[in-house]
């Protein structure tokens, strides 16, 4: 699908998540360091423009870098990937001027931002795309407020470096004020060429995971749990033809993790003065990873998610899943310097970046925390749990009520009604079904329950304002996340996108969206152009979003006002999950 | 299913619409397609995909001399339907290619992880050219046993095919693979050296570095055997009926 012509795949002989180009921070991850030689642009600062604008002109168009220590063609704007940092206004109408110097078709999707359908940017539903050589004009006027982003809805031009940062500033001033701030744009950065990746994962699905269980580990689980329990355990994953391990789909064994496209010897630095209140305005621009993302030191008061106001919760750590965002507040009070630390969930690799005092300051970086396992929790098989698995479910409880807002239930899903309609058949596209989803947003994801630091989770997110729409929904659509790892096919209900039917709603229709997630990987699930109210527990105080992941095994509902006719787009932002058929066209008619 | 995907694979690409399959099964989902602003499909997955795998490319040596022994398949299609080509081979210690079996299928998808395949196959080497219809599965077992079970039929009677092989990780890239395969015949075939009943037996024990995942060269054990009348057969011929083989070799794929 995409014909520009990339670094052909390369051997994958060993990890390549930290070699990077750069030769340790000495500035804002040196101008350069990304870029190769023939293209002077450096990656984005982070540092937003001072003011806001109306009137952009942005050119899509290639761009050579070399993140792996070999040249590779990206797809940037104006010169650079990231792209650059867009700052708008609250209540302006906002005008873009996009060409494509491409030799293809390209689009650029303005995730978040609510919207008329035919600025949203998605060929096919939106507009049909920018020709090679063309042009268009987006023009729309902001009625919110926060930290989003943009990149391409174009074949996976996402994934080689068409995103950028979004901010919008309120009207009203900020209701958290800061000193200073930075975009952290984290991403995956591979110099393999997408359509290989997918075609590969089709052969072996299990292509990119060189750490599954082998002989090694099963000896090492039957010298600690016993024979008995081990063999048990292995047979009832072998009995699935599934394995604990796989976690990821893609991993550090081709991808580099970045950080505003700096990878991790690069050290991208942001630069503050002690006592400062430093906003960082963290972004996941990744394809297909998401980050578990803390500053060792520093405590992280979350003051934002998905563009959207939350009240301040002070964590240690947060996970952040493709397309989502979350705006920190941090105030380091000596010099540091304090390490941004951004694992991937598979614990493969890393992004890494840091707040100095000056340039060239580098802090200590933490070991990756152990690798997470699938569980039977993770195959909607609750109370069936492995012995070896240490009961997040039930440490959740204990652990986090206490970070709770006071009137907080715990009962954060409505309770499963006899219209849920019953589970697709195994099949070609059916690997598993979810018989017991539970409710999992308490719990703060594979790989980070109990790993004494204190973890965000949806739980958590509690909105600053009661929600827009106080009616109760007057219907509930449920849809399973469905799939099949062995065959590489993901979709809704056991079906990929081109075999299903389009999602219909009513204009100013309110409806509850259920999503079951019958699969063994987390699925951040992306509804354009309308708000995803999650039901967590907080009333009318919901958070808004508009990318929510769904665990393994997991049930979830949220509330969706239908005031924005046209074709949207929605599918998981996991990007070959979404282009092997987990996307959905919601008709708002 | 059968008929559904073709169907909605030409009208994408013939009106760029998706067709509104078989019954929604959720509330808010309805049958009338959607027309596609300039007719093209948000996202595009119903792709074509081709690979091929070269599963053994190897010498072997014993007492006696050596072979040469391949045994590859390759497909392209989408994630239902797709044309599979399995091809194996042996050039036998006397230099003569023996053992040809190639076989041009219709694969199809019909469950979690198995496919049904069906078309021809055509035993073409040294020896006299056969040709039979072949109707077969070929998928995942449970416990992640990879298995091959196909029948033949002919104006000569029924073959039958069976091949089994399982992946043990001793590490991530260093792997022990048991592997058998099986030839049944119904009659003899005295030119071709086929006999009724169990006619052959091909296994080995295979230790392979997936240096890369598409390029791993390996070493190992194989055992051939004839059986019953085959076995007879190669006897009158001054043939070995079994032998053990020291083997290396390489597994590729594209």
């Amino acid at each position: 699908m995409i014909s520009l012509p990339l670094a052909r795949q390369r051997a994958l002989t060993r990890r390549r998540f930290v070699i990077g180009a750069g030769l340790g921070g000495t500035g804002l991850c040196r101008a350069g360091a990304l870029a190769a030689p023939a293209t002077p642009a450096p990656p984005s600062s982070g540092i937003p423009p001072a003011a806001p604008d109306t009137r952009f002109d942005l050119a899509i168009g290639p761009v050579g870098v070399n993140v792996t220590g070999r040249p590779a063609r990206a797809i940037g704007i104006n010169g650079t990937t990231p792209a650059p940092i867009l700052r708008w206004r609250q209540g302006d109408t906002v005008e873009l001027t996009v060409t494509n110097q491409l030799r293809e078709p390209s689009s650029i999707h303005w995730h978040g931002i609510r919207l008329p359908a035919d600025m949203d940017g998605v060929p096919g539903l939106s507009f049909a795309g920018i020709p090679p050589g063309g042009r268009f004009t987006y023009r729309f006027r902001l009625h919110q407020s926060g930290t989003y982003w943009y990149h391409s809805h174009s074949g996976f031009q996402e994934q080689i470096g068409l995103y950028g940062a979004l901010i919008v500033d309120p009207r009203a001033g900020y209701a958290q004020p800061f000193d200073r701030e930075y975009v952290i744009v984290l991403s995956d950065w591979t110099d393999v060429d997408p359509a290989d990746i997918v075609s590969n994962l089709k052969f072996q699905s299990d292509y990119y995971n060189f750490r599954q269980r082998t002989v090694g580990t099963f000896v090492r689980d039957a010298a600690r749990q016993g024979l008995g329990p081990t063999i048990a355990d292995r047979l009832r994953w072998g009995a699935m033809n599934m394995a604990p391990t796989d976690i990821s789909d893609v991993s550090g064994i081709i991808y580099t993790y970045l950080i505003n496209g700096c990878a991790p010897a690069a050290n991208w630095t942001g630069l503050f003065r002690p006592g400062e209140r430093v906003r960082l305005r963290v972004i996941n621009a990744a394809s297909m990873t998401l980050f578990d993302v803390r500053i060792p030191g520093l405590t992280m008061q979350v003051v934002q998610a998905d563009g959207n106001d939350v009240e301040p919760v002070p964590v240690d750590e947060f996970r952040i899943a493709p397309a989502e965002t979350y705006d920190v507040i941090v105030t380091p009070s000596g010099p540091g310097p304090y390490t941004i630390f951004a694992q991937s969930e598979d614990r493969t690799g890393y992004a890494r970046g840091t707040l100095a005092t000056a340039p060239g300051q580098t802090g200590p970086i933490p070991p990756m925390d152990p690798r997470p396992l699938r569980t039977m929790a993770d195959m909607g098989m609750a109370g069936m749990d492995t012995p070896h698995r240490d009961m997040p479910g039930m440490d959740m409880t204990g652990k986090e009520q206490g970070a709770m807002p006071p009137g907080m239930k715990m009962d954060t899903a409505p309770a499963p009604t006899p219209s849920t309609p019953p589970a697709p058949p195994l099949g070609v596209e059916m690997q598993n079904i979810a018989q017991m989803p539970t409710s999992r947003l308490a719990e703060p994801g594979a790989g980070l329950e109990g790993n004494g630091r204190r973890v965000l989770t949806y739980a958590d997110l509690r909105a600053t304002i009661p929600g827009a729409d106080p009616r109760p929904p007057s219907r509930e659509i449920t849809l399973r996340l469905t799939g099949n790892m062995e065959r590489f096919i993901w979709g809704f209900d056991g079906r990929k996108f081109s075999e299903a039917p389009p999602i219909r709603l009513r204009v100013g229709e309110r409806v509850r969206f259920v999503l079951i997630n019958d699969t063994m990987m987390e699925h951040p699930i992306h509804l354009h152009g309308l708000w995803s109210e999650l039901e967590n527990g907080h009333g009318a105080f919901r958070p808004y979003k508009h990318t929510i992941i769904v665990k393994p095994g997991e049930r979830l509902s949220y509330l969706v006002t239908a005031d924005e006719p046209g074709l949207w787009a929605y599918h998981c932002h996991l990007l070959y999950h979404m282009e092997v058929g987990m996307f959905r066209t919601v008709v708002v008619a | 299913m059968r008929a559904r995907l073709p169907a909605t694979l030409a009208l994408i690409l013939c009106t760029g619409t998706a067709h509104a399959a078989d019954g929604g099964t959720t509330g808010g989902m309805d049958e009338a397609p959607v027309a596609y602003v300039g007719g093209m499909p948000p996202v595009m997955d119903h792709m074509l995909y081709s690979h091929a795998l070269l599963d053994e490319f190897e010498a072997r040596a014993n007492s006696h001399g050596g072979q040469f022994r391949y045994d590859g398949q390759a497909w392209f299609g989408t994630d239902y339907d797709k044309l599979w080509l399995k091809s194996e081979g042996t050039v036998g210690t006397d230099g003569r290619f023996g053992d040809g079996d190639h076989e041009v299928l219709y694969d199809r998808a019909v469950s979690r992880y198995f496919d049904v395949q069906s078309g021809v196959r055509v035993d073409i080497d040294a020896g006299p050219t056969r040709a039979w219809g072949a109707v077969g599965v070929e998928g995942l077992a449970l416990y992640f046993f990879q298995l091959e079970a196909t029948a033949y039929f002919s104006d000569r009677g029924a073959a039958a095919r069976l091949q089994g092989s399982y992946d043990l990780l001793l590490t991530n890239r260093l792997i022990l693979q048991p592997q058998v395969e099986m030839n049944l015949y119904s009659t003899n075939d005295r030119a071709r050296g086929n006999g009724r009943g169990l006619s052959d037996l091909d296994t080995g024990l295979r230790l392979r570095y997936e240096w890369h995942r598409k390029i791993a060269p390996y070493l190992g054990v194989t055992y051939t055997s004839s059986f019953d009348q085959a076995a007879s057969m190669a006897r009158a011929r001054g043939q070995r009926v079994h032998g053990v083989n020291v083997t290396a070799g390489i597994r590729l794929w594209f």
